[in-house]
Order: structure tokens, then sequence, then C-alpha cells
């Protein structure tokens, strides 16, 4: 098997999962759509719920992700890990589109704005646009083992930075709830709510994971190309 | 440590002295400042917004502009004739170069924030009545924290394509903690606010200082080339 070849059957593998994923979640939204009782207040805009949240928990794993992975980088030097660290971080931008786009779907109902400058809203687009130019600086880097290491440098400053940014907007005040779920009480949710959130978290991750796979082999096939082209020339 | 103090001195010296013989950085930041606090003072309605309200917001977005101007150009000297490789071939610690780096932009922005204040004070009509030394403080406070990022990120985005417009890209996010609080902060010492007010932003902004600065301290060593 060649490097190609493993490169390849990844790929194969990550389109599995996605397809997988992706019938997954016509299932929850068939579950939340039907079979999911209206709330009673927000009547069906809550129903944006099952897709926000669960995109708002998987773009937080993936750039915390991408964190872990860049500081275990730079004590390895092992290349797989940076491909998998931008990889995270760039499904992590995605996820966080989905979110940031049904955010003010729902807020426009609800809060009676598209958009307010609320904690979690803030920090969310900030985080964004850090990761943005995280993919933005990848491309503007010619060497890869420089990349890698200042991907990586930048990655573990996202990391800690996070924290600091959510601190931030949150001495302003928040329109948004507190935890529903994961908390130390019950979750002041009905149970046939939280089943369809959580199938729906599931899902995503699933999604995540399907999308990391795919791009990861993506990029070593890229790398791949542009070793033979380097000796070719 | 006199050894690291001494080299640490050595590097902010050498810049200071490229910097003092031609002025061109320092001058091109002081105009760009008064341009900037010029500009804000206009961009509000006078009839509506009282020019004390924006007054916090115009200091630090200043402030931020005037210092990205420095930073940009931060590591270019070392970039041209192999000067980077020369440091490093010299047998000093490593983290004595960014400490030193560090402190050569810490001077530069705190001379063109020390321009910029009498300045800002004359523009928006602010009576600060014996709270100078807080603002100082707070200046002091958040300046040395996106010097900080910003040394590192300099060091990185020299070697990059398009490095003047990667420098804002990736310290922008970096800034929102300690230029929000560093606002937040102004407001309150403007407006003669009492200290406990101000407590949450100064911690915030203080853990900020301490975790970033040994963070890029750390990470520098990174950022080099083999």
């Amino acid at each position: 098997m060649t490097r190609r070849d493993n490169a390849l059957g990844l790929a194969r593998n990550g389109q599995i999962v996605t397809l997988v994923a992706l019938v997954a979640l016509a299932g929850v939204f068939v579950r939340a759509l039907m079979f999911t009782p209206i709330e009673r207040l927000q009547g069906p805009a809550q129903k944006i719920l099952y897709v926000h949240a669960p995109a708002a928990t998987t773009a937080l794993m993936a750039y915390a992700v991408c964190g872990i992975l860049s500081l275990i980088y730079l004590g390895l030097r092992d290349r797989r890990l940076d491909r998998a660290a931008a990889a995270s971080a760039e499904v992590g931008v995605v996820l966080s589109v989905i979110l940031l786009i049904t955010g003010p779907l729902w807020g426009k109902p609800v809060w009676g704005t598209w958009w307010a400058w609320d904690a979690r809203l803030t920090s969310t687009l900030f985080i964004f646009l850090l990761f943005v130019g995280y993919l933005i600086m990848r491309d503007a880097v010619i060497d890869p083992d420089q990349r890698a290491r200042f991907s990586a440098v930048i990655g573990i400053m996202g990391l800690v930075l996070v924290p600091f940014i959510h601190l931030t907007v949150y001495l302003f005040r928040t329109l948004h709830p507190d935890p529903m779920l994961i908390k130390p009480s019950a979750p002041s949710m009905p149970s046939v709510m939280a089943v369809t959130m959580l199938s729906s978290i599931g899902v995503f991750v699933l999604l995540y994971a399907g999308f990391v796979v795919q791009r990861y082999a993506v990029a070593d096939l890229q790398e791949l190309r542009d070793e033979e082209m380097l000796r070719d020339s | 440590m006199g050894d690291y103090a001494r080299v640490v001195w050595a590097i902010i010296a050498k810049d200071a002295t490229v910097e003092w013989r031609t002025k061109t950085a320092f001058l091109s930041a002081m105009v760009f400042a008064i341009l900037v606090l010029s500009i804000l003072f206009f961009a509000r309605d006078p009839t509506a917004v009282s020019s004390l309200d924006v007054a916090p917001g115009a200091l630090w977005v200043t402030f931020t502009f005037a210092a990205m101007v420095g930073l940009n150009r931060a590591f270019l000297l070392e970039r041209e004739n192999g000067a980077m490789d020369g440091m490093l071939l010299a047998p000093i610690p490593r983290t004595a170069i960014f400490v030193g780096k560090m402190g050569g932009n810490l001077l530069f922005v705190a001379l063109v924030e020390a321009i910029s204040i009498p300045l800002f004070i004359l523009f928006y009509n602010v009576s600060l009545a014996g709270r100078l030394p807080q603002l100082i403080l707070v200046t002091a406070m958040a300046t040395v924290a996106f010097v900080a990022v910003g040394t590192l990120l300099s060091a990185m985005v020299v070697r990059t394509r398009f490095a003047e417009l990667m420098l804002p890209v990736l310290l922008l996010p970096f800034l929102i903690p300690p230029v929000v609080s560093a606002v937040q902060v102004t407001a309150r010492i403007l407006a003669g606010r009492p200290l406990s007010e101000m407590m949450g932003w100064l911690k915030l902004l203080a853990g900020f200082d301490i975790v970033f600065c040994v963070l890029t301290v750390l990470l520098f060593e990174a950022t080099l080339d083999e």
C-alpha cells in the first residue's frame, strides 16, 4: 500500500461516515419536526435548537481538538498531527457558519432582533474570525514544516484565548439561556426534547468526524502532489 | 541573570538606534495616531453624542492601530541581510532575543502613547484632574498585553506572503480582551468612578498579561527555522 492508496482509502472511509451521518441527520430532523412537541412559548421557532446547539457544541469541540493537536505537534513534530489540526479547524469554521446563520434565524422571532451583541453570540463570532485567520495564514506560508509550526503556535494561542474572550464578553450581559442540559441539577427540558437534542449532538459529532477524515485525506494527497512536483522540477 | 539582561538590553538598544537614525516608523506611527484621533472625533453626530462618550474608544483604537504600524516592521530588520541568523548564531538564550524585541516594541509603542495622551486630552477636552496615574497604569497593562502577542505574531508573519495583511487579521482577535478591558476602565477613569467598579476588568487584564507573556516567550522558539 502506498501513501497515496492509504489516503484514498481514508477518504472513502470518511465518505461512508459522512453518508451515515447525513442519513442519521435526516432521521433527527424527522424526529425533531414530527415527534417532538412544540415548545409552549416560542412555538415552532424553537425547533432550530436541534441544529443550532449541536453546531455550537461541535464547533467548540473542533477548535479545542485543533488546539490540543497543535500542542502535541510542537512536542512530537509529526506532520500528521498538523494536518489533523488544520482539518479540525476547517470543519469548525464550517460548523460556526451554520451556528452564525441559525442563530439570527432563531433570534428574530424569539428575541425580536436578528443580531444582539450578547455574550455567547459575540464570543462565537470572535473565535470564528480567529480560526478563519488561522486558515488564511496556512495559505500564506509555503514551506510545509514552517506552516505546521506557525499554525501550531496560533492553534495553542487560540486555545488559551477562548476563555479570555468568553470572560470578556461575559462581563457584558447575556441574553442566552443558562445551560439547559449539562448542569448539576436535572435537565430543565422535557426528556422527549432532551433525547432529540442529544441524538442531534451525536449526529453532528459523527458528521464532524466524517468531514475531518476526508479533509485530512485531501490534505495528505495535496502534500503528496506538492512533493512529487518538487521532485520532478 | 546579569548576562541575560545585558543581551535583552543590547537588542533594545540596537532597535532604538536603528529607529533613531531614520525615525521613519516612529513618525509614520505618530502621524497615523494623530489622524485616527482626529477622524474619530468627527465620526459621530455632535448633536447627539458628546465627544467624551466616544473618547475612550477613540483612544484605544488609536493606540491599537498605531502599535500595529510599529509591530508590522518589528522583524523586517531581522529578515533583511540574514540578521536573524546572526542573532541565532550568537551564544545567547533564544528567549532573550524575544524579550529584547518585545522590549524594543514596548519602547516604540510607549513613546507613541506618551505623545498621543496629551493630544487626546487636548483634542477631546478631557479633564483628568489627578487621575492621570490611573490612565497610565491601565495603558501600560494593556500595552504589555498586545505588544507581547504582537511581537510573537510579527516574528511569524514577516516570513509569510502578504505579511502586512496577515498581522491585523491574526492580531485583532487577541486584542479583544485587553482592548475591551482597557476601554471599559478608561471610560470609568474619565467619568471619575471609584476603583471598585474597574476591578473586574483590571483583574482580567492582569490575568491576560501574565498568561500571554509567559505563553509567547515559551512559543517563540517554535517560530524559528532550524
